[in-house]
């Protein structure tokens, strides 16, 4: 703390005299800031005017703050949750995800002739999701969020489990309604998601699901929808190669936890 | 006699709060901080420095929300660099952002109860950490009001109190008084006054007078590098009358930038 005005100062400075110079003036501000002893002694030095105009201020004050309406506890525990778990965004991508799934249904119930849809795109239904998930943009609070010690895998594994919450029973019912084999669908579904972890300590999540959204649509779906076959990826005996390439790729994404322990310029 | 920084005043014998030797960091493609050296502890510490010195991406790194592209960083005497584990130190962090993003649905206590739940706080600790963190930065009226409805100030004391419900060892605060009225600035250097006595907390501003009434000591950036550093006191007497500005410490902040300049480009 700088030194103590003395009293001669402190008068001066209350009265404005100008002969204070701008220096000393300074550093007498920059001392009341710091020491209730001077702010006292300053009250003391001033003018019966100012004393009761910041007395009418201080009552004018206490008067409003006494008219201002109580807090009202509110309890909005679900907001809460929601951000717990997942993005505010996430919603409108996960009633898309529903949206594309009941489409692919509807689709292969009446196009007997072609491969089933659902079972087509079920690996790619949480990929949308789980990017929005760790996309900074989604996020108003992402930087903040960034600095704390949930950020990174803990976090993202929170919101990829909550997009899987939605997903998988989605899957599993339309699976239900189409006959669709549900380990066909859920075991690529739960290896891609995997895949887009791992792929995104690498190229940031987001770029990673967009990459393999494309992947697998022009190397399987157009080609199995062009010959109007199940491709030999989705047969029923590839289940046991799925289940296998699953449990891989969720070992290696988290060998690479470090990569999410900060934000990268691809998220 | 000349007046002795934070810096150099700190006990040696304990590590220093934030320690940065050579640091580099990078925002985006260009290398925003390039070869910091940097020592502090407990105290307020002012970050000043011109548009594009290298604030934000300075206080980002500290922040451990940028990685170092080079050297050494040092928090709380942990290395914050590589591969290293970032929660206990991010636990002991607080931190408001330049532009800081919310969830304007969340009351003022539920943000600063899901930050203080993100920064791993005892669960049974929380509802008083953010009672004390709400009453600290005055808003203890509006705990309850939903943050869309609360005004510029306001949210910037929302995000100050959520900086500090966890009482952090190190505190950043980036730009911390856009927004405030003249009367929530004093009552904020106040706080930072008394967050000072056991927090190492590190305030980058633009304005000159917080820096004045609040930090025991003054970091100068310029170009990504420290180019000064010192107490208000000394930086005020750097200036004079042929130097811009409106009080001492401004001319004593442009003589110093001046000469750095001058020195630069010989």
């Amino acid at each position: 703390m700088t030194p103590h005005p003395n009293l001669s100062q402190i008068a001066r400075y209350a009265t404005g005299d100008p002969g204070l110079d701008e220096a000393s003036v300074w550093a007498i501000e920059v001392h009341l800031e710091g020491c209730a002893d001077c702010r006292a002694r300053l009250a003391g030095s001033t003018t019966a005017d100012s004393r009761a105009m910041i007395e009418r201020v201080a009552m004018s004050l206490d008067r409003e703050i006494a008219a201002t309406p109580a807090p009202v506890a509110n309890s909005r525990s679900w907001s809460v949750l929601r951000h717990r778990w997942l993005v505010g965004t996430l919603g409108p991508w996960l009633a898309m995800t529903a949206a594309v799934l009941a489409c692919a249904a509807v689709l292969s119930g009446l196009r007997a002739g072609l491969p089933s849809l659902v079972l087509l795109i079920a690996p790619l239904a949480p990929l949308p999701g789980v990017a929005v998930a760790w996309h900074r943009r989604a996020d108003p609070a992402w930087e903040l969020i960034a600095a704390t010690p949930a950020a990174g895998l803990t976090t993202l594994l929170r919101r990829t489990a909550a997009v899987l919450a939605f997903v998988v029973p989605g899957l599993a019912l339309v699976g239900a309604g189409t006959g669709a084999s549900l380990a066909l669908m859920l075991l690529p579904c739960l290896a891609f998601t995997a895949a887009t972890l791992l792929l995104g300590t690498l190229v940031g999540v987001r770029r990673a699901a967009i990459g393999l959204i494309a992947i697998w649509t022009l190397a399987v779906i157009a080609p199995s929808l062009a010959a109007a076959r199940i491709p030999a990826v989705l047969e029923a005996d590839s289940a046991g190669s799925w289940a296998l390439a699953t449990a891989l790729l969720t070992i290696t994404a988290l060998f690479r936890v470090d990569a999410f322990r900060r934000l990268s310029r691809q998220d | 006699m000349r007046a002795l920084s934070a810096a150099e005043t700190a006990a040696t014998t304990h590590p220093w709060a934030i320690h940065a030797e050579g640091l580099q960091v990078r925002a985006g493609r260009q290398l925003a901080v390039n070869g910091l050296d940097l020592a502090l502890n407990t105290g307020v510490h002012g970050l000043l420095g011109p548009n594009g010195a290298g604030k934000t991406t300075l206080m980002r790194s500290l922040a451990t929300v940028l990685a170092p592209a080079g050297g050494r960083l040092t928090l709380l005497g942990r290395p914050v660099d590589g591969r290293a584990d970032l929660r206990p130190v991010r636990r002991a962090l607080g931190y408001l952002p330049q532009h800081f993003g919310f969830y304007p649905r969340f009351s003022v206590r539920e943000f600063v109860g899901y930050m203080a739940w993100l920064k791993e706080m005892p669960k049974s600790a929380i509802p008083a950490a953010v009672q004390r963190a709400v009453d600290r930065v005055g808003l203890t009226a509006r705990a309850d009001a939903r943050l869309r409805t609360l005004s510029g100030g306001m949210l910037r004391r929302a995000g100050i109190a959520q900086a500090i419900v966890n009482d952090p060892q190190i505190l950043l605060l980036d730009e911390p008084t856009v927004g405030l009225d003249p009367e929530q600035r004093l009552d904020f250097r106040e706080l930072l006054r008394d967050l000072g006595t056991d927090s190492c907390v590190l305030v980058s501003t633009h304005l000159v007078e917080d820096v004045a009434a609040a930090c025991t000591d003054v970091v100068l950036l310029n170009e990504g590098r420290l180019v000064w550093q010192g107490t208000p006191e000394t930086l005020a007497a750097q200036g004079d009358q042929s130097h811009p500005g409106d009080s001492p410490l401004e001319r004593g902040y442009s003589a110093v930038l001046r000469r750095h300049r001058a020195e630069a480009a010989r």
